[in-house]
């Protein structure tokens, strides 16, 4: 019995057909795919990306160099230097975050006291060389002026559960 | 003897002692702020509260508290526990929630207490109050705001100190910590208010902002910057030191380090010579190390021994010296000073120039004799612990000088040489308090000894010395005082033999290795004497020298130092010298190699043999025993041969009197502000 079922089965196709049949089943139903780079997945508010130094609204840059992230960084991606800017306030004088070491933690985020540095939500910052990888103070501000709105409402989402 | 219990711990306490030092004795930690064991109690921050039993059911600042014999005593009930979180949410009420810009962020005793012993959140929501900031000067920095009014800065200014210029106006909520009149703090131990603060009000102006503790890398080490040799803390992050903090030890600085020694740091990273320099067509022009050494070497061939001479600087190491003292032996040279300032010194027997009684032994003295010395500028440490001396009652102090503000009340007897003579004949009253005093002092200062009779006055200040029973078994009052950390130990490796100072100048040599001497009047060398500059700033030698070798400063080297009192203590490496700069004795060294006559010794470790085999004292590490005089023979020097032209001041301004403090910015916005009295510094 077993050996005429078997010759019937190949002889009718039935393994082509029923393959056939699913692979047309996929064909009415919605794309799984993205069309990358026209279409992008959804990003959840806690996604940690490219860094960024924010500013207050008036203008004023918001990191005070207290090197909280500095300290806390597993990686050591991070330095800064410090000094009393010409008003007496206490700025830095250099931070660089080496993107090539950072492991995407978030814990300089969650350690900055003035929600400073931040990682936002852009991942698309790959390079050609390495070098341009090692973010100073100017890449990271201009980050934050660039991805201000989007940072902003990040944070907003995600204060309900900080 | 008091027996007291704590927390179960039986300990034995001095009576009179209270009961956060018994809690001390028993290894139980008890908060506090505003009590400080160098400091008179002033029990204001309420923070050390404990339970005491069989005594009124309420809790106990056991700072103000004496101990009494069966007292038991509990830290960690739960009324403590809650009296300190109240205690903690009063005092947090008023300070700023700024920690992350403050900088003493990370090593603040608010900070660490709050999360040891307070609550866990804020109850209050009302406004901080707030205060200006006053100006202290160019080396402290307040923001008074944070302050929590335990008045540590005011009774260390009024007590350690002895300039009592701080204080507090109005009351409660709106006491104010300042200095009435705004003024820069015009102690030599102002620093000090920086490490006794306890939270982030008193704060180091040229450390602002600089760093956080926990990315310093920690040397202990020794400052050279005077001759106290105060054990230092050297904190530095990469090629560059940061701050210089005091290290305990009570024999020396206790705890607190001069303003000179902590600030003049910046000095380092200035007008550094990072290559060595050849003079060609009479001007300097970089050269490689060989070019230099070949340069000397030149020279050096066919020049007699005789001609050949060094002088040791007042920041030279031990090791340095004694690797260019037996250099200059195999050229056939004994031509060695170190007494730049000309101090007549007498080098036969060792306690002729130290400070025997040692700086502990001063809280022993009971009569006190200053000759030609301001300690107040030559080592603030020093005169700090005579204070001490003073504080504690019945010490007779006079001096024979220049009038100066001491801090203490001074009855000055005297201000020539001749004076001495009457101490001597016993006709100035003071010879009688000496006399019936049990264990009296003199310190002679360099300002009494760099001058044409001062062998006169040191052989009249130890006649004095033995005439007055200062000089006994048991007890040396004898003490020379140096402003110069090298000095003792110069004398100690017998850096000072053949032609002096005075002799060498004016082409009295041919050749003249300087290592790192810039404190005598370089223009007096000869002008066909060929210089030879080894040391780690451009200052006066390195402006007149032919060949500059650059050596490093006290913070990159290892090195043995004795201080005045003659104890020999190490200096540790905590950053490496600017570019080709390399440690003193390897360059003599490697020089030695290059014409030949390689010295014997090749590791540090030898070199430092080679220091125990010329003197033993230097196997004698951080240790200096009490010693008595039992041999009472003067140095030489004509005791009669006392001229009455009045003695002058050493130090003319206190910040600046090395290469490394004459580098220095900050030492010279100190200068700024302590001759005009307005706030030039800022």
């Amino acid at each position: 019995m077993a050996f005429l079922d078997r010759t019937a089965r190949s002889l009718l196709l039935s393994e082509l057909v029923s393959g056939m049949w699913l692979t047309l089943s996929y064909m009415f139903k919605p794309k799984a795919t993205l069309n990358y780079p026209y279409e992008k997945g959804p990003i959840s508010p806690r996604f940690k990306g490219e860094h960024a130094l924010r500013r207050y609204p008036n203008g004023e840059e918001r990191c005070i160099a207290c090197k909280l992230c500095e300290a806390v960084c597993p990686a050591q991606a991070i330095t800064i230097e410090a000094e009393p800017r010409d008003d007496g306030s206490r700025r830095t004088s250099r931070y660089d975050i080496d993107m090539t070491k950072c492991i995407y933690c978030g814990l300089c985020e969650e350690a900055c006291p003035v929600d400073a540095i931040v990682e936002g939500p852009n991942f698309e910052f790959s390079t050609e060389t390495r070098e341009e990888l090692m973010y100073n103070k100017d890449k990271l501000l201009s980050n934050g002026d660039r991805w201000e709105p989007e940072l902003a409402r990040r944070l907003e989402l995600d204060a309900p559960y900080r | 003897m008091a027996k007291v219990t704590i927390d179960g711990i039986e300990v034995e306490v001095p009576n009179g002692s209270n009961v956060l030092q018994a809690c001390e004795a028993a290894g139980i930690e008890v908060p506090r702020f505003c009590y400080h064991e160098r400091l008179s109690v002033a029990g204001n921050c309420r923070m050390c509260l404990v339970e005491i039993e069989k005594a009124p059911p309420k809790p106990f600042a056991s700072c103000a508290y004496p101990v009494n014999d069966g007292m038991v005593v509990h830290t960690d009930t739960p009324m403590v526990r809650a009296a300190r979180r109240g205690v903690m949410e009063f005092l947090l009420i008023n300070h700023p929630l700024d920690c992350p810009i403050c900088d003493q962020g990370g090593e603040c005793d608010l900070q660490d207490q709050s999360v040891g012993f307070g609550g866990d959140s804020s109850r209050y929501l009302e406004n901080k109050h707030a205060v200006a900031n006053p100006n202290f000067g160019p080396l402290v920095k307040a923001t008074m705001t944070r302050c929590i009014h335990c008045t540590r800065c005011i009774r260390f200014s009024s007590e350690i100190a002895g300039v009592p210029e701080m204080g507090a106006t109005a009351r409660g909520e709106n006491m104010l910590v300042g200095t009435y009149v705004e003024k820069a703090l015009s102690s030599e131990l102002s620093g000090n208010l920086i490490d006794i603060c306890p939270v982030g009000a008193l704060t180091s102006k040229p450390y602002a902002f600089a760093a956080r503790p926990w990315e310093l890398k920690k040397t202990d080490s020794v400052d050279v910057l005077d001759a106290v040799g105060s054990n230092i803390r050297i904190d530095s992050r990469g090629a560059e030191v940061l701050r210089i903090l005091p290290r305990l030890n009570e024999d020396v600085n206790e705890e607190w380090l001069a303003d000179k020694s902590r600030f003049a740091l910046d000095g380092l990273k200035r007008r550094r010579l990072d290559s060595a320099w050849v003079k060609k067509d009479g001007k300097l022009t970089k050269a490689s190390w060989p070019d230099a050494f070949a340069a000397i070497a030149d020279k050096l061939a066919g020049v007699a021994g005789d001609r050949i001479g060094a002088i040791a600087g007042d920041l030279a190491d031990a090791e340095s010296m004694v690797a260019l003292k037996d250099l200059l032996a195999s050229l056939g040279s004994t031509n060695l000073d170190a007494r730049q300032d000309g101090a007549a010194l007498d080098v036969s027997r060792r306690d002729f120039y130290s400070f025997n009684t040692s700086i502990a032994g001063l809280e022993e003295a009971d009569a006190i004799l200053l000759i030609g010395t301001n300690p107040r500028h030559e080592a603030p440490l020093i005169n700090a612990r005579i204070r001490k001396r003073v504080l504690a009652g019945g010490l007779k102090i006079a001096s024979i000088g220049p009038a100066a503000d001491l801090t203490y009340k001074v009855q000055t007897i005297g201000t020539s040489p001749a004076d001495i003579a009457g101490l001597l004949d016993g006709s100035n009253a003071f010879a009688q308090v000496l006399a019936a005093a049990k264990k009296p002092v003199i310190i002679v200062g360099q300002g009494a000894l760099a001058r044409a009779d001062g062998a006169a006055v040191l052989a009249a200040a130890w006649k004095l010395a033995a005439q007055v029973g200062a000089l006994t078994p048991e007890w040396h009052g004898f003490n020379v005082l140096h402003t110069a950390a090298a000095r003792v130990g110069a004398l100690d490796v017998g850096f000072a033999s053949g032609k002096t100072l005075a002799q060498m100048l004016g082409g009295g040599v041919d050749v003249l290795w300087l290592l790192g001497a810039d404190e005598f009047d370089t223009a007096a060398i000869g002008p066909n004497t060929f210089v030879i500059y080894q040391g780690h700033h451009g200052d006066a030698g390195a402006a007149r020298a032919d060949v500059i070798l650059p050596g490093v400063a006290y913070t990159e080297k290892e090195g043995t130092y004795v201080n005045t009192e003659g104890r020999v203590q190490r200096g540790a490496l905590a950053v490496f010298g600017p570019g080709e700069a390399r440690e003193d004795w390897k360059i003599i060294r490697a020089f030695s190699a290059m014409i030949d006559k390689p010295l014997p010794y090749d590791t540090l470790e030898q070199v430092r043999a080679r220091l125990v085999a010329v003197n033993p004292v230097f196997d004698r590490v951080d240790h200096l025993p009490r010693f008595g005089c039992s041999d009472l023979t003067g140095p030489a020097g004509d005791a009669q041969a006392l001229s009455s032209v009045p003695f002058t001041a050493k130090i003319a301004n206190y910040y600046m009197t090395d290469p490394i403090s004459r580098a220095s910015a900050t030492m010279a916005a100190c200068t700024d502000a302590h001759q005009s009295p307005s706030l030039a510094a800022e």
